[in-house]
């Protein structure tokens, strides 16, 4: 296929599954935690990179979150993505999975014509798997999840999902939605020549919520239908009960208590 | 609010694609305003035609969540048996159902699956909905998107679950984009508030790390995709209730993804769910001479086989026996871990086990807090002296 265009949906989110919250406020501790590229985002920007290899693309990454998230849009450019388009906005914060959908959405039919997106199949932060289906709602796009082969032919794509209990071989004709799992590839490190390219900034567009001619009142927190009511850390405790004794005792009273509550 | 003139309209699709409630939409040509419209008006600077004019008034539209009722569970199928995670979803929906006084309903899609009703009344539906058919043999997105958002939006339940599945998450972030409502994600926890029926959903986040409890107060339905092997199921082989079949037949927008073929995987996984006895080792067993111990324990026991990640990254045993946050989710009567610390994102897949044995030589390994019984000491000393002492 001549001109093809891929869009790439990446996020950015805290490096770290260390993360604590602060008791009094309830909120996450963010300071001092780094932002990285989603992991999987990252093997979605690695298959974007091999289509474009194979068949010739122009690869667009697409992030929306405060200006720091403009970060990962950086790296992404060092691996080897041609354009970069940063949403930011007061407006667009607390967006929960249904309104970042229609923001991104939004952004790519703003941002031309295109004949595949794709999205890393879930956040390491949320972990909601929702906003790669969410984008092909708005768009009414066909959606392929768990992706962990894509393989072009002819204006079609045949994917290999990774199921629970099975593979499922799929085709569909693009353009579509995919988003991958990390077992799809090893994505590539950041080249020294592409990162001189990523830092002058002429492969960066930042839009607003004006550029996307969407009002605010379909924006942000108050627009989105969940709101976390409260983040807390899982308590884990048990009743606890310590066995005393050498080897032997141990054994035999682990045994006996076993019996006690009849699960042996 | 918005007036439509048709003559105009190039059918460009760009309003229905600004909107965000679908309240527009294309019969073939000719835009059409759905009950959706909520009168916002973001239509008509997108219309580049002129298809799409003020009417002047400014209504705002709400929806009266009031008219939203009922507990539904999309129930998952495969090859004409029903999911233990759907009988699980009914469980809890009972209880959400009874708290507010109203029915439950179980949608189910499938081939061959007319006689499928009885067995999802018995785990708590009052009324089942089934449509049976070859096209819906397998899950495709765009058949079951279609089918169930009729349903749902005909019917207006106020709670509406899913399995945590590849089928549920692929299925359920569509359905909330087409009835424009909130969902939340893989949830291990739901209650309900009786006056006003918000559901409180509580999900696990970062990895299991943190906890995040989540509403959706001013939307119906309310929708959850809830993890296999949290809830309980309840069976009352005496319980009565209705089936009603639906009239379905294939469109030529169902067919868009076409599945070429499908391979099964090992079974291992899924009779590691369904085991009574799980006996899971982890780093502590030190390498495949400690693995061997496992097994003999196992065997002794005839308990499945466990992992935690560290096991599995070793090498001493493939990831369908991993258990946790990206493992499985297990709830055996008997989970015996042996050499294994027990990190949050381990215990989020094990710690709803009956009664949790933990072996490990350090004291303060997190396992111990979960564990009913612990024992402090080498399990390669330990281990040896449980079998002897059983057989």
């Amino acid at each position: 296929m001549k001109g093809l265009k891929i869009i790439v949906a990446v996020k950015q989110v805290p490096g770290t599954d260390e993360v604590r919250t602060d008791p009094k406020t309830n909120s996450l501790i963010r300071q001092g935690v780094p932002g990285i590229l989603n992991p999987e985002d990252r093997n979605a920007v690695e298959a974007a990179l091999c289509l474009k290899e194979k068949h010739g693309a122009a690869v667009t990454a697409l992030t929306m979150g405060p200006p720091e998230a403009g970060d990962v849009l950086e790296e992404v450019f060092a691996m080897g993505v041609d354009k970069g388009i940063l949403l930011t906005d007061m407006a667009f914060a607390g967006s929960d999975t249904l309104i970042t959908a229609f923001i991104l959405s939004r952004a790519i039919i703003k941002s031309g014509r295109f004949d595949l997106i794709l999205c890393g199949r879930h956040a390491i932060d949320g972990e909601t798997a929702q906003v790669g289906p969410q984008i092909a709602g708005f768009m009414d796009l066909p959606q392929v999840t768990y992706a962990e082969e894509i393989v072009l032919e002819k204006g079609f794509i045949t994917v290999r999902r990774d199921l629970e209990d099975c593979q499922e071989w799929v085709k569909v004709k693009l353009p579509a939605v995919v988003t991958v799992t990390s077992r799809i590839n090893r994505p590539r490190y950041p080249s020294l020549y592409n990162v001189q390219t990523a830092c002058d900034g002429s492969l960066l567009t930042t839009w607003g919520a004006e550029d996307l001619k969407v009002p605010a009142s379909m924006l942000g927190l108050d627009a989105s239908p969940t709101v976390i009511k409260k983040i807390f850390e899982p308590d884990h405790k048990k009743r606890g009960e310590i066995i005393p004794g050498d080897e032997k005792e141990m054994a035999a009273s682990l045994i006996e208590k076993l019996k006690g509550v009849n699960v042996i | 609010m918005i007036t439509l003139i048709p003559e105009n309209c190039n059918a460009c699709r760009q309003c229905t694609y600004a909107c965000l409630y679908g309240g527009i939409v294309l019969e073939g040509k000719t835009p059409v305003r759905t009950d959706s419209c909520t009168g916002c008006d973001a239509c008509i600077d997108i219309c580049k035609t002129g298809a799409i004019v003020s009417s002047g008034q400014n209504i705002r539209l709400g929806h009266d969540i009031a008219e939203y009722k009922g507990v539904w569970v999309i129930a998952e199928q495969r090859q004409g048996h029903i999911l233990p995670v759907a009988l699980e979803l009914l469980g809890k929906a009972r209880e959400l159902a009874d708290i507010r006084e109203t029915g439950v309903t179980a949608v189910l899609l499938g081939d061959g699956v007319d006689k499928s009703g009885d067995l999802l009344i018995k785990h708590g539906a009052d009324r089942v909905f089934i449509a049976s058919a070859p096209f819906l043999g397998s899950y495709r997105t765009s058949p079951f998107v279609r089918i169930i958002s009729g349903v749902i939006k005909e019917h207006r339940p106020e709670i509406v679950l899913f399995g945590a599945t590849a089928m549920g998450r692929d299925l359920a972030p569509r359905l909330a984009n087409s009835l424009r409502t909130g969902l939340t994600a893989d949830c291990t926890q739901l209650e309900m508030s009786a006056d006003d029926g918000v559901l409180l959903q509580t999900k696990p986040a970062f990895g299991g790390n943190i906890m995040a409890a989540i509403t959706a107060a001013n939307h119906r339905p309310q929708m959850a995709t809830v993890r296999p092997g949290v809830m309980q199921p309840v069976c009352s082989p005496s319980r009565k209730g209705d089936t009603v079949f639906l009239d379905v037949r294939e469109e030529h927008s169902d067919t868009i993804v076409s599945i070429l073929k499908t391979v099964k995987k090992k079974q291992s996984r899924a009779t590691l769910e369904k085991a009574d006895i799980i006996i899971s080792g982890g780093r502590g067993l030190g390498d495949s001479k400690g693995f061997k111990l496992l097994k003999d324990l196992a065997a002794v026991f005839s308990g499945q086989i466990g992992a935690s990640r560290a096991a599995v990254d070793m090498g001493l045993i493939d990831h369908d026996h991993q258990v946790g946050q990206t493992g499985r989710t297990v709830r055996p009567c008997l989970y015996i871990a042996c050499g294994i610390s027990g990190a949050v994102q381990h215990l989020a897949g094990m710690q709803s086990s009956d009664i949790i044995v933990a072996i490990n030589k350090d004291p303060k390994a997190p396992i111990f807090q979960v564990a009913d019984f612990g024992l402090v000491g080498d399990l390669n000393r330990i281990i040896p002296e449980i079998i002897e002492q059983l057989k």
